[in-house]
C-alpha cells in the first residue's frame, strides 16, 4: 500500500515530526478556504506516484484567487494514469536548505538501511550517481534500532560535504538524532519498505520540516494495517492508493490471482513464480510477445485454474494462452478440468497450448485429448506452437 | 555425500497438524525422511499419524533429539517459528512459508545468525538429499541421487531441473532452494561453499531469476574463492518489465538492479554457462560431466 503524502504526513506529525501547517482541499473552493487561512501556500497534487512537480502537479500561489485557480487546474489532472482527486494545500516554508532523510530495505545486506544527505530536493538514486561521497547511510541493529551515537554518525558524515552548513552542524546534528529515531519508529511501526522525507527543509528558523512524505507499506503486512487500508478505501482522494493502476491488474487482484499486465498478444499461465516468467521468456525468444504473468501457485484445483484463463481473456488483445505447469502438488488432472470447463463455459475459441508435466501428468494428457486439447511435447514446442497459432491474421 | 540434510538428519515440523504440515509429513516420510517429532502449540501429547506432537520446539528437541525443523506454520506466526527453532538449538531451520512480512524476516534472519545456527528460506520449496532426507514439499518422485547440486530461487524451476537432469541420467548430490523473498537465510555463496566442501558434488546448476544482485554475489564469491567445480546457470525473468513484481516477492527490477542481463553478464564472467533453457541446464551440464543424455 502507498500512502499519498498528505497521509504520509499524518503519520510523520502523529510521531512528533514537524510537517507545514495544511489542509486538505477536493475543490478548487476549498483551496480558497486553505488560502484564506494559511496565507502563501504549496498546492499539491496527491496522488501515489514521484515526479509530479515536473508533471506540474505543485503550484506555490500567493492569493486566493491564485489557489482557486491552481487547484482547478490541477484537479483536472490525470498524472501518468493517475487522476487528481485531491490537493493538499500547505504553508509555504522559509527554506535555508533542502537535505534527505529515508528509510528502505537494503536486500545486499538484508537490512533495513537509514540514508542521509545534505543534498535533498532531488531523486537520491540521482545523488547517488552524480556525488555517492554526499549520501551517508546507517543499518540499524534490527532489535536495538539506530542509537543516538550511530545518527550522529551519519549525520556528521552526510553533512560533511556541506560546507554552507557548518555554522549550523551541531545544531542540525542533535535535531536529526530525535528526527531519524522517529521516523525509524514510524517505519518499523508501519512494515514500510519505503519512508522517506525528501526535501527534509532546514527553515531560516533552524527547524526541520517534512516538506513531503513517502510512505509504502509492504503488502506482505497489509494485514497488520488494516486501519491504513480501509482510510485508504474510505477516502475516496485516496481510492485505495490504486486508482491509476492498470485496470486488468485491479481485477486480477479482486480475484486473488497473482497477475502482471503486459503489451503483448500471448496469454500466459504457469505455476510458481520462476517458472512463469521462464514461460514469458520461451514465448518471447521463439519470438512472441507476452500478453501478462499469471502464477497459478501451488496446488491450484480446477476453479483457480478456469479463473485464470478467464481473466487472461479479458483482455481482448489476447490471441492465444500458453498453460505451462509443473505438477508437485499441482495435479495435471485438476488443471486440465480446469481448462475444459473455461474452454466449454466461456466458449473459449482462442487456441489453448498446453505444456504439462509432473503428478498426474498422463491423466491430464488424457482428459485434453479427449476434449480436443492437444498437449504440447515440452516446454519448448508448447511455445513454438503458441506462437505459430497466434500468428495468423497478425499485422 | 550430500550439504545439510542427510540420512542422520532428524526432523521436527512446526505446523504440523495445519493442512499444509500434515500433507506434507506424509509425503516427507514416503520419502524416508526420519521425521522425529511435530510442533502445534496445545496439541502437545497427541500424535499425527505416529509422530509424537509437543507445544514447544524446545520439548520437541529434550524428546527427539530433532537437529532440523521444517516450519509450515501461516505468515504472521512464521518469523516467531524460525526464532523458537533456532533458540531451541535446532541446527538448520527450513522455512517454507511464503508471505511473510519482511521486517519480521530482518529480525528473525538476525537472530538465527545470532545463535550461530541456520536459516534455509523462507518462501522455499526446501531442501532433499535423494535417497536420503527431504524437508519440504519437492515432489519425491523427480530425485535421484547423483554428482550434481543444485541451488534456486525458484520452486517449479528448481523441479524441473531436476526432473530434467535425472530424465538425462543425473541425479543430485543434493537440492537447495533459497526461496523467492529479498530477505532470506542461506544464500547462493553459503550454499556453493558447501558444494565446494563435498567431494561428491561435481557441477553445480544455479538457478536464478530478477531482482536483487544475489546472482552477481555469486558470480563474485566464484572469483574471490576461485571455485573450480563447473557452474551451469539459468536466469528466469529475461522479459520481465522494470517495476513489476514477478510473483515472488523478490523479483522485482528496481532502478538499475536486478535485471536478468546484469546477472547473466556476471557470471558468464566468472566462467559460468549460460543456459538458456532447461533442455540447455540439461545438456550443457551433461556435457561438463561428460556424461552422454540419454
Amino acid at each position: 500500500m502507498k500512502l499519498l503524502e498528505y497521509q504520509a504526513k499524518q503519520r510523520f506529525a502523529a510521531a512528533g515530526i514537524s510537517v507545514p501547517p495544511g489542509r486538505l482541499a477536493r475543490t478548487p473552493e476549498e483551496a480558497v478556504a486553505a488560502a484564506l487561512e494559511l496565507g502563501r501556500i504549496a498546492v499539491k497534487a496527491q496522488v501515489p506516484i514521484g515526479g509530479r512537480g515536473k508533471a506540474g502537479g505543485i503550484a506555490v500561489v500567493d492569493t486566493p484567487e491564485e489557489a482557486r485557480r491552481e487547484a482547478a487546474r490541477i484537479l483536472a489532472m490525470d498524472i501518468r494514469g493517475y487522476p487528481v482527486r485531491s490537493v493538499w494545500c500547505e504553508t509555504g516554508l522559509s527554506i535555508d536548505a533542502e537535505l534527505y532523510l529515508g528509510i528502505t530495505l537494503d536486500r545486499d545486506r538484508r537490512r533495513l538501511v537509514i540514508i542521509f544527505s545534505a543534498a535533498g530536493g532531488m531523486e537520491i538514486e540521482q545523488v547517488a550517481v552524480e556525488a555517492p561521497e554526499r549520501i551517508a547511510k546507517l543499518w540499524p541493529d534490527p532489535f536495538a534500532g539506530p542509537q543516538p551515537y550511530e545518527i550522529r554518525q551519519l549525520a556528521f558524515a552526510g553533512l560533511a560535504h556541506a560546507p554552507e552548513l557548518r555554522d549550523r552542524v551541531p545544531k542540525l546534528v542533535s535535531a536529526l538524532v530525535m528526527l531519524t529515531t522517529r521516523l525509524h519508529e514510524v517505519a518499523t511501526s508501519l512494515d514500510a519498505v519505503t519512508c522517506e522525507i525528501n526535501p527534509l527543509v532546514l527553515t531560516s528558523d533552524g527547524m526541520l520540516v517534512a516538506a513531503d512524505g513517502k510512505l509504502e507499506i509492504d503488502e506482505n503486512a497489509d494485514y497488520r494495517h488494516k486501519d491504513v487500508a480501509e482510510e485508504l478505501a474510505r477516502d475516496e482522494t485516496g481510492d485505495d492508493g490504486r486508482s491509476g493502476d492498470d485496470p486488468f491488474e485491479v481485477e486480477a487482484r479482486k480475484r486473488g490471482l497473482t497477475y502482471v499486465h503486459l503489451d503483448g498478444d500471448i496469454g500466459c499461465i504457469g505455476n510458481g513464480a520462476g517458472l512463469t516468467m521462464n514461460t514469458l521468456d520461451l514465448v518471447k525468444q521463439h519470438g512472441g510477445e507476452p500478453a501478462d504473468f499469471l502464477d497459478i501457485g501451488g496446488g491450484a484445483n480446477a476453479e483457480r485454474v478456469r479463473n485464470a484463463l478467464e481473466m487472461v481473456l479479458l483482455d481482448p488483445k489476447v490471441r492465444g494462452v500458453f498453460i505451462n505447469i509443473f505438477g508437485g502438488i499441482t495435479r495435471g488432472d485438476e488443471v486440465a478440468r480446469g481448462i475444459i470447463a473455461a474452454r466449454d463455459q466461456l466458449h473459449i475459441t482462442k487456441p489453448l497450448v498446453v505444456r504439462m508435466t509432473g503428478t498426474m501428468e498422463e491423466e491430464g494428457r488424457q482428459l485434453l485429448q479427449a476434449a480436443g486439447i492437444v498437449p504440447a511435447k515440452d516446454a519448448t514446442e508448447a511455445a513454438e506452437r503458441i506462437v505459430q497459432l497466434t500468428a495468423v491474421g497478425r499485422t | 555425500m550430500s550439504v545439510l540434510v542427510d540420512r542422520n538428519s532428524r526432523v521436527v515440523i512446526q505446523g504440523i497438524t495445519g493442512r499444509e504440515g500434515s500433507f506434507h509429513t506424509a509425503q516427507m516420510r514416503a520419502f524416508g525422511t526420519n521425521i522425529v517429532a511435530g510442533v502445534s502449540p496445545g496439541k502437545g501429547g497427541g500424535d499425527q499419524d505416529g509422530v509424537p506432537i509437543f507445544d514447544t520446539v524446545a520439548d520437541a528437541v529434550a524428546a527427539s533429539g530433532a537437529d532440523v525443523s521444517g516450519i509450515f506454520v501461516p505468515p504472521a506466526f512464521a518469523a516467531d517459528a524460525i526464532m523458537e527453532s533456532a533458540a531451541s538449538g535446532i541446527e538448520l531451520t527450513v522455512c517454507i512459508t511464503e508471505l511473510i512480512p519482511v521486517h519480521d524476516m530482518i529480525r528473525a534472519r538476525e537472530f538465527v545468525i545470532r545463535t550461530g545456527h541456520q536459516l534455509l528460506g523462507a518462501n522455499c520449496p526446501g531442501i532433499v538429499t535423494p535417497g536420503q532426507c527431504k524437508v519440504g514439499i519437492i515432489p519425491n518422485h523427480i530425485n535421484t541421487p547423483g554428482p550434481v547440486g543444485i541451488v534456486g530461487r525458484s520452486g517449479t524451476l528448481t523441479y524441473e531441473v531436476i526432473q530434467g537432469l535425472g530424465q538425462a541420467g543425473m541425479g543430485q548430490s543434493t537440492s537447495v532452494g533459497i526461496g523467492g523473498d529479498p530477505v532470506m537465510g542461506l544464500s547462493f555463496p553459503d550454499v556453493l561453499q558447501r558444494f565446494a566442501d563435498d567431494p561428491e558434488t561435481r557441477a553445480v546448476v544455479l538457478i536464478g531469476e530478477i531482482g536483487g544482485s544475489d546472482e552477481e554475489t555469486a558470480a563474485a564469491w566464484v572469483r574471490d574463492t576461485g571455485f573450480d567445480k563447473p557452474v551451469i546457470a539459468f536466469i528466469s525473468g529475461r522479459t520481465a518489465p522494470p517495476g513489476k513484481r514477478m510473483g515472488h516477492a523478490g523479483a522485482i527490477i528496481s532502478g538499475n538492479t536486478g535485471s536478468a542481463q546484469s546477472k547473466l553478464d556476471a557470471l558468464s564472467a566468472v566462467g559460468a554457462e549460460i543456459a538458456d533453457t532447461i533442455e540447455d541446464v540439461v545438456r550443457l551440464t551433461a556435457a561438463r560431466l561428460g556424461t552422454h543424455s540419454r
